[in-house]
């Protein structure tokens, strides 16, 4: 499954509800404020780096960019664009937005 | 890939339709097809014609419509989610039709992904 | 032919696994309602329906729902309905009952109970799901 999060973690439980139900083999793609999750030192830092060992992460680098945060990024995480962004959607069976 | 677009949202308040039209825009530009994009919650927004957002920044209303223009995009408005916000025919934006919530199942069984963009 | 059935019938044969998963408590936001208002067009078109109801979406199901005071439709009813419809499998986390001090008797409805790794399971399953 591709998993979609696209909030902040400091926000909404979207990331931490994600992490608790996605299968070993997800993936799992950051987007708009979710991409925050991905920067360095975030609280969320941790519970992702953990969730690393089970599923593939990956984040928008539009997003990243866009609020400054693109040098920011936790090692082990693949930027991907809007073309990036379709291949893990069809790459994978199916996908589900954490709203 | 035969992908079906969920849009919750409405213009601008959230980036929802922005992320929306951009992924929709990447599928189109490989190749895929865009079995449908729907319109529900305060997405029906997306497809009033009397949105006026200052010149410098994107047009999302008239994005939409020139994306259904260029590649011949099925735009739905959900019928019901458009009455509760005063949505009507006479307001839609070229390129957007009002149809009913079946027309968002519809597009989870003929496509073969359904991506949803929301809050 | 209704508009519903004749899309039913265009869509004949296919039959997909459609899980809708409800993350949102009712009334603060329209997600609730306007969620189970797509449930019920889905039971037209003969698919594989099941409902999650993970983190607040559990609040959706409780009894005693009283909305005189808000002024507000109480729309609670409808989850009793879904069984005429034929949807009937309807999965509540266990983790999100207890987290918010719920108890399976406090719901409103028959629902199945189970854990955050069954659900999991299951959610990896389906062919389409939407999240509200």
């Amino acid at each position: 499954m591709l998993h979609i999060v696209n909030k902040s973690p400091y926000e909404r439980n979207a990331l931490e509800s994600c992490l608790r139900l996605a299968q070993p083999g997800s993936a799992l793609l950051l987007i708009e404020d979710g991409v925050y999750a991905a920067t360095r030192g975030n609280a969320a830092e941790a519970r992702l780096k953990d969730a690393m060992a089970r599923l593939k992460v990956y984040a928008l680098k539009a997003d990243l960019e866009a609020r400054g945060v693109a040098g920011r990024v936790m090692d082990g995480i693949e930027l991907v664009d809007y073309g990036g962004f379709v291949d893990l959607a069809c790459g994978q069976p199916n996908c589900q937005s954490w709203l | 890939m035969k992908f079906g677009i969920l849009v919750n949202e409405g213009p601008y308040t959230h980036q929802a339709s922005d992320s929306a039209y951009l992924f929709t825009k990447a599928a189109l530009e490989k190749g895929h097809e865009i079995y449908r994009v729907f319109f529900y919650h305060d997405g029906v927004n997306n497809a009033s014609k009397y949105t006026e957002p200052p010149q410098d920044d994107r047009h999302i209303v008239n994005r939409w419509s020139k994306l259904a223009e260029q590649y011949e995009v099925d735009l739905v408005v959900c019928v019901a989610a458009a009455l509760r916000r005063g949505i009507k025919d006479e307001l839609l934006a070229p390129g957007f039709r009002i149809s009913g919530l079946g027309q968002l199942v519809e597009a989870g069984i003929q496509g073969d992904r359904l991506v949803v963009f929301g809050d | 032919m209704s508009d519903a059935e004749q899309q039913g019938e265009e869509g004949a044969g296919i039959i997909k696994k459609f899980m809708f998963v409800n993350r949102k408590a009712p009334y603060g936001t329209i997600y609730a309602l306007e969620g189970l208002e797509v449930v019920l067009i889905s039971a037209a078109f003969d698919q594989d329906v099941s409902l999650a109801f993970v983190d607040d979406g559990v609040y959706q199901l409780l009894k005693g729902q009283q909305t005189k005071g808000i002024e507000s439709k109480n729309f609670s009813p409808a989850y009793r309905a879904l069984e005429g419809y034929d949807i009937e499998k309807l999965y509540v986390e266990r983790e999100a009952l207890e987290a918010r001090g719920l108890a399976e008797e406090d719901l409103l409805v028959d629902v199945q109970v189970m854990s955050s790794a069954e659900l999991a399971e299951l959610m990896a399953a389906q062919d389409v799901v939407i999240g509200f």
